[in-house]
């Protein structure tokens, strides 16, 4: 497919802006070298993106069973709510009284997303969830240095099963990551945590359910040895939706959290972002807070305010705002029946699927999942030679994207499904099929596997070569 | 109300049964009992469609949105082509996960990689990433690529974006490196206190192009300065202005950041936005988030990756430059539609009129008695000083549907113009202004 450079000519354009009805001005400092944008009229632009648009997969493309990234639908309804002039079309300082819809939008989210989450504050500043993590570990560092233990807690201790965004997020906020590792039942080993945890731990970072899908039954000891040795806990909200409604991180004895707006309150991931990466916290952390809370007054009107000891600021303004207004469309049309039964349904969906393929796909770990799934392709590669990846691109033949590869990381083959709430059980059905039909095929003609995809707008690419010789724009002067 | 769950209750209670299981509750067995949820949440029943967009919509009717607006200040309104809301919020380009599965994201990987092209182009820099959260964060990003063992101060121009050094800032309390402000002169940095603050420990420099006030910098000689102490220079820049002042490229920046909101972006009460970031070569493996590259399929085809991903968390975790996963991937699109839509004379033509109507903008309030506080060269903002109380010009502006610029204190305003303000809306502007003044 032709680049956007390489179509249309030099002269054509679109007519965007009428002549200027004021004199010009001169600069000293003007731009030298020539300018190079594309030169195309409106009807070759909008083409152009039509090809692209073809080549992508969307939510509705088919099944999207990627695991840890929640892809559920994203409601129509919270799209038209966000597009709204009366908030696509707000200055972000805007007096206050000219924006009181938008501060009590802020307030009421805050609100139920702490009810959702056992927390007691919200920022919205974090513009996505290792966005949220590094703000939640500075509220965390703020913490012991207030109390005069900053120099001393300089270790996070994060589960080798745990995203590459928390121990990233960790060094960021200036911690010392240190690796617990996991039990052979997929959750943190008590024992491990137990000689860990001591008087330089500022905390622990947990996702749970855990990344191989499972609920930690152990988190009330892990927190409390956490908490025993003085450290926080850090809840890395990703796999949120599991338990919405069901159990609360607070409650679990988590003191700052982060949610992935996008994952569990269903905004789109716009292929990447924006996402919204809200973090809640405790009462005693909330003084730490960044940016400003929109505040109820006693007349029902609304402000902004500072917390009072704010570790300062984590972005511009008030965070992804228009993301924020459709994760509250989303949880309007849920309600407080609807988000439990979303969970569940998850649960539910993720449990039917790993029920149809258990037979001949070997699971990582076994027993009731949460809301996804880790399969071990280990011994179908010693078998047969394919692996995880084979069968991934084997799905892309088959119309279906693929679940997430090789994580986490203490599974070697893995695969991680995660067909989230919205999915029917056709869906579900369907995937079984194929993926069955795969394994025949990983049997019986490895080859195919090796091959696939072969359906696909581009096949395999080449990786290495982009790594080593790398062409990361289009160059005009060739 | 529904949650947007296909299967009827039968149908769940099948599957449930076809799954091993006789009763909903046992798939939460791995829950201790005492910390499960008694009752339910604290949250009002779920609705049907139209009572949320009509909730949604009374919330939206709370705001007021101003048909005239001349402030900025880190967030600006400009004309956004329609073409470019009409690309994207194509279902596809919105829902889309980030493409890690690049045989069936082509469209996507294709998109930013054309994005990164545009701003090398609009910067003058040799690499681009796929984009940051804001400028803000572009900033913080930036400053943590210069960071070393022997060099760990963070300079940043006190004339600078206020928003943007909180955000510097806090990313420094984070990775413990020292964060200092240059004080700023007349608008700009102050040279002499530049001077006087590098030092074989100055990590960067952070400089805002125009600054916050709107002036110009003198680039060439803040660069020369920062490379002298062995120091990077980060260039914080608007990209409208880049199609007629000099570029980064060109005054010899090792990074260039900025707020790419202007490029198509509605202003949306702060986000989402995008921020932008280029590098020179020698910088380029330090750039945080994802990068795209060209690369071949096996059939010797064209075809786009997500590349030099051994920086990157999910690679390196606790030794990875930045933890950035999720960008602005949406809001970059946007900014290459709308950069395709102007095109390099469409762009030209959104800066110069920018600044020829800020200007216009300046000398009006001059004759209702506001006068320009600064000396040099500005682009589109500028600030006024008056001994009538900023507030009580706002107000009255207000009054008339027009949000005037941003009150730095009890007698300063920021002003800001673009393409978007017509003559006759700055001439009652100026007209509502002199009557409060009374000049």
């Amino acid at each position: 497919m032709k680049l956007i450079f390489e179509r249309g000519a030099e002269g054509r354009g679109c007519s965007i802006l009428p002549p200027c009805d004021v004199p010009e001005v001169e600069f000293s400092r003007k731009r030298e070298t020539k300018l190079c944008l594309p030169s195309l009229s409106e009807t070759e632009i909008n083409r152009h993106y039509s090809e692209l648009e073809k080549q992508v997969y969307g939510v509705n493309s088919g099944f999207y069973p990627l695991g840890s990234c929640t892809m559920k639908y994203n409601p129509k309804v919270n799209e038209a709510a966000a597009a709204l002039p009366g908030f696509s079309g707000l200055h972000p300082l805007q007096p206050e009284h000219t924006v009181q819809g938008a501060l009590e939008l802020l307030n009421r989210s805050e609100k139920a997303l702490c009810e959702i989450t056992g927390m007691d504050r919200m920022t919205f500043q974090p513009a996505a969830g290792a966005h949220g993590e590094f703000t939640g570990l500075l509220l965390i560092k703020a913490y012991h240095q207030k109390r005069g233990e900053g120099e001393k807690r300089t270790k996070i201790l994060v589960p080798d099963s745990a995203h590459g965004t928390n121990p990233a997020s960790a060094a960021m906020a200036g911690f010392k990551v240190v690796n617990i590792p996991s039990g052979p039942d997929g959750c943190v080993d008590l024992e491990k945590l137990q000689e860990a945890a001591g008087e330089d731990t500022a905390g622990l970072m947990l996702t749970n359910p855990n990344t191989v899908g499972l609920f930690d039954k152990n988190i009330l000891e892990i927190t409390g040895i956490v908490h025993g040795a003085g450290g926080l806990c850090y809840y890395d909200g990703a796999n949120l939706n599991a338990v919405m409604g069901i159990v609360r991180p607070g409650d679990m004895g988590f003191d700052v959290i982060h949610l992935n707006l996008h994952k569990t309150f269903s905004t789109p991931h716009g292929g990447g972002g924006p996402g919204s990466g809200p973090v809640g916290c405790k009462e005693f952390l909330a003084a730490f807070l960044p940016g400003k809370a929109a505040e109820r007054r006693e007349d029902g009107t609304y402000e902004f305010e500072t917390p009072a000891e704010s570790i300062g600021a984590v972005r511009s303004f008030w965070g992804n705002f228009l993301v924020v207004a459709k994760a509250y469309a989303y949880i309007l049309s849920l309600g407080a029946e609807g988000i439990p039964e979303a969970a569940e349904s998850a649960v539910l969906n993720a449990n039917y699927l790993k029920k149809k393929l258990e037979d001949i796909y070997p699971m990582a770990y076994p027993g009731t999942c949460m809301h996804e799934f880790v399969m071990d392709l280990s011994k179908i590669k010693e078998k047969t030679g394919v692996t995880a990846l084979d069968i991934a691109k084997g799905l892309l033949d088959g119309g279906i994207h693929p679940p997430t590869m090789y994580f986490p990381l203490i599974v070697h083959e893995a695969l991680m499904f995660e067909p989230t709430e919205t999915e029917s059980r056709e869906t579900l059905d369907e995937a079984a099929e194929l993926l069955r039909k795969l394994y025949r095929t990983a049997c019986e003609n490895p080859k195919e596997l090796h091959e696939a995809p072969i359906h696909t707008p581009v096949r395999r690419l080449d990786e290495v070569q982009a790594a080593r010789k790398p062409v990361l724009r289009y160059s005009y002067d060739l | 109300m529904g949650a947007y769950i296909p299967n009827t209750e039968k149908e769940r209670w099948d599957m449930l049964k076809a799954a091993g299981f006789s009763d909903f509750s046992e798939l939460y067995a791995d829950v201790p009992e005492g910390i499960r949820l008694k009752g339910s949440l604290a949250l009002p029943p779920g609705q049907a469609e139209l009572p949320v967009r009509r909730s949604m919509e009374k919330l939206a009717g709370e705001n007021q949105v101003f048909a005239h607006i001349f402030r900025g200040a880190g967030s600006y309104r400009h004309y956004i082509p329609a073409i470019v809301d009409e690309i994207a919020t194509r279902e596809k380009f919105v829902t889309a996960y980030t493409p890690y599965q690049a045989e069936i994201s082509q469209g996507i990987l294709q998109s930013i990689f054309e994005y990164q092209t545009m701003i090398c182009q609009l910067t003058g820099m040799e690499v681009s990433n796929a984009s940051v959260y804001d400028g803000a964060t572009a900033a913080a990003e930036a400053a943590a690529m210069c960071i070393g063992k022997k060099r760990h101060t963070v300079l940043v121009s006190g004339a600078a974006d206020p928003g943007v050094r909180r955000v510097i800032k806090t990313y420094c309390f984070g990775n413990g490196s020292r964060y200092l402000e240059i004080p700023e002169k007349d608008g700009v940095t102050d040279r002499g206190k530049l001077s006087e603050l590098l030092s074989d420990e100055t990590a960067c420099v952070y400089v805002q192009q125009p600054s916050y006030y709107g002036c110009l910098e003198d680039m060439d000689s803040l660069c020369e300065m920062a490379h002298g102490a062995g120091a990077k220079l980060i260039a914080g820049c608007n990209p409208i202005s880049l199609a007629v002042l000099k570029t980064p490229g060109e005054y010899g920046a090792d990074i260039a950041v900025g707020e790419g909101q202007p490029l198509g972006i509605p202003m949306a009460f702060g986000g989402p936005y995008l921020g932008f970031m280029a590098a020179t070569k020698e910088m380029f493996r330090k750039l945080p988030g994802r990068i795209v590259g060209q690369t071949v399929d096996r059939d010797g085809k064209r075809g786009f990756v997500l590349t030099l991903q051994a920086r990157e968390q999910h690679i390196r975790r606790e030794k990875a430059g930045s933890n950035i996963c999720s960008n602005e991937a949406l809001c970059a699109m946007r900014a290459a539609v709308y950069l395709a839509a102007m095109g390099a004379r469409g762009l030209e033509e959104a800066a110069k009129q920018c600044a020829a109507k800020a200007h216009y903008l300046q000398k009006a309030l001059k004759g209702a008695g506001l006068f320009r506080e600064h000396s040099g060269e500005f682009f589109h903002e500028f600030v006024t000083a008056s001994d009538t109380p900023a507030e009580a010009i706002l107000k009255a502006l207000e009054r008339k549907g027009i949000l005037g610029g941003l009150p730095l204190d009890g007698k300063r305003i920021l002003w800001c113009a673009t393409e978007m303000n017509t003559i006759e809306e700055i001439d009652e502007t100026a007209a509502i202004a002199k009557e409060v003044t009374g000049v």
